[in-house]
């Protein structure tokens, strides 16, 4: 009996001993998860980064590798008029349509926070700017503001805004181009601010405001002292998004006026773009989008900043 | 809620209502009624009397034929379509891993990784271009889908990654323990329990993320050169635009064919569109 015994013990043995499973440690479960990521972001981004870097010390162009000229690129852009145009426009820029995004964001939030029919239908319908290809939809709009054939001319004409000799001439003239595409990224950006705030909006429970409707306080001071200020987080992670998406802007500016007339509107997507693949300079472009790093980073840190201090609060 | 009289409802509801969509979609409205419009109506200046825009008598589908027959259009649907699968495909799968590991494992630098990938989500295209040009060059990608379905997801998986992230961490932990106590692995607990019950952030990033793709431009204008390769909104703006001369009808008929199908894949989908889009913001 003793000798059958004996190997049952020894299968036992054999059977409580774990398997070997390395995936059971979340360090290495986890490690195989973000390998992909990691390898994908490490090459597609990290490294073009400090490529990016390399290229904008040295003067090379499209087929000459070029030599180190240390920070003669940047030198170059600081004295030169062009590059200081482009950073007063996209400050400009990005400020004017963040305000009146928010504001026209906002307002249109407020009116379909409410109960109506055909709301999804609204909702569903106002989107659409912001998901059709941007490019195809600046095709749109260059078309509407055509000189000759302008329909938006037509309408104000017939408003009686304007008579019938002077049209305006909407892409043409240097502050009136910088205005016609500041509209166009007003039109694509109201919808992504009016649904997310939306969505604000229904996290906040109305009995405050019925509350406060009960102690005798008007709509606006509601709105005042009881929305905006639950509203405020939520409002600064989508001016973070918005403005960071809008100084980098490419496509509205390429499409509407290629930063015409006289490179009155460029941006930095822009001029880097023209500089870079328009004439061959990649160095020189490389140094104009990276210009654009320390100010964006400036930005984000100005906002993470004051978003936290608001969430503290 | 707007209390009180109806003329109180005209104007501070309906009237500002009707403003805002007329705004929004009036130039949707426009290259609909150019694209069925014939070449002599389009061309008559504002000012002339028999300038009459908003409505055509005499449809016709010349632009729309010379878009297909006169262009690659087909190619290029079928090109932007394609790489924006693909380049779906390979984010969601990278994101969806890559959320759980982040918002569901205990590991060290787990933090740092979560802030270096939201860091990455702000980076914008138009940041890297010229380099990522060079890159693909180097690699000889150029002109082909690969340049973009590689260069996509730079984007897309930060983006469906933080999104994914807020969907896991809305799963109860019970749910998984459960499955561990009854003897799954963390591998098939995370396959079987934890990704199933996500499928509706999982959507929401599929969405959105086809829409990005479909809708990038920078990328695909830098990388691509030759007109078969294009995708929409390249070929459009290249092969209809000749200089100074914009053939309005067909950019008009592929403007609008250019965005029927995101519009189609959006109306599907609408709700977890918004919930991608809020999520996103809100995460």
């Amino acid at each position: 009996m003793a000798t059958t015994a004996a190997p049952s013990v020894d299968r036992e043995i054999i059977i409580g001993k774990p398997k070997w499973r390395p995936l059971e440690s979340e360090g290495n479960l986890a490690m195989l998860l973000l390998l992909p990521t990691i390898a994908l972001l490490l090459m597609f981004i990290a490294y073009p980064f400090m490529r990016g870097i390399m290229l904008s010390v040295t003067n090379s162009k499209v087929g000459v590798a070029g030599d180190f000229v240390g920070f003669e690129n940047f030198a170059r852009l600081l004295k030169d008029p062009i590059f200081h145009t482009v950073v007063y426009n996209t400050f400009l820029y990005t400020f004017v349509t963040t305000v009146f995004k928010l504001i026209l964001g906002l307002w249109l939030a407020l009116l379909l926070n409410r109960n109506f029919k055909f709301k999804r239908f609204v909702r569903a319908f106002i989107l659409l700017p912001f998901i059709v290809p941007t490019v195809l939809a600046c095709f749109a709009w260059k078309w509407m503001f055509d000189p000759t054939f302008s329909v938006l001319n037509w309408m104000l004409f017939k408003l009686g805004i304007i008579a019938s000799g002077q049209g305006i001439n909407w892409l043409g003239d240097g502050d009136l181009a910088m205005l016609s595409i500041m509209i166009v990224n007003i039109w694509r950006g109201v919808p992504f601010f009016a649904i997310s705030l939306m969505a604000g909006l229904q996290t906040i429970s109305p009995d405050l405001g019925e509350a406060a409707a009960i102690d005798g306080a008007k709509p606006l001071q509601r709105f005042w002292y009881i929305t905006w200020p639950l509203l405020l987080p939520v409002t600064m992670v989508i001016v973070l998004f918005s403005v960071i998406q809008t100084f980098a802007d490419f496509q509205i500016v390429y499409v509407m006026t290629g930063g015409g007339p006289a490179n009155a509107t460029h941006l930095f997507a822009t001029y880097a773009y023209q500089l870079g693949v328009g004439t061959g300079l990649l160095s020189q472009g490389a140094a104009v989008s990276l210009a654009m790093f320390p100010l964006l980073f400036g930005i984000v840190i100005f906002q993470l900043m004051y978003i936290r201090k608001v969430e503290t609060r | 809620m707007i209390e009180g009289a109806a003329w109180r409802r005209w104007v501070f509801f309906r009237f500002p209502v009707a403003i805002f969509l007329i705004f929004l979609l009036f130039p949707f409205y426009w290259m609909v009624i150019t694209t069925f419009r014939p070449d002599g109506e389009l061309y008559i200046p504002w000012y002339r009397a028999n300038y009459k825009p908003l409505w055509t008598w005499n449809p016709t589908t010349a632009h729309l034929k010379y878009l297909f027959g006169e262009t690659t259009f087909i190619t290029w649907l079928w090109n932007t379509t394609f790489i924006a699968v693909v380049a779906t495909a390979i984010s969601l799968f990278c994101g969806v891993l890559a959320g759980y590991a982040l918002s569901r494992l205990n590991f060290r630098g787990a933090a740092l990784l979560g802030t270096t990938i939201f860091v990455t989500y702000l980076v914008p295209q138009t940041l890297l271009f010229i380099p990522l040009s060079e890159i693909i060059r180097t690699y000889s990608l150029g002109d082909t889908p690969w340049s973009l379905i590689l260069t996509y997801p730079t984007f897309l998986i930060p983006f469906c990654t933080w999104l994914m992230m807020g969907f896991f961490k809305s799963v109860p932990k019970e749910l998984e323990e459960c499955a561990r106590i009854d003897g799954a692995t963390r591998w098939r607990a995370m396959l079987y329990i934890i990704i199933p019950v996500a499928v509706p952030g999982i959507l929401s990033a599929m969405i959105f993320a086809f829409t990005l793709s479909w809708n990038e431009f920078i990328y695909a204008l830098v990388f691509l050169s030759s007109p078969e390769q294009k995708t929409v909104p390249v070929g459009v703006i290249s092969e209809l635009v000749r200089g100074d001369v914009f053939f309005w009808g067909p950019l008009m008929a592929g403007a609008l064919l250019g965005s029927i199908p995101v519009a189609i894949a959006y109306s599907f989908f609408v709700e977890q569109y918004v919930s991608g889009m809020t999520g996103a913001v809100k995460g």
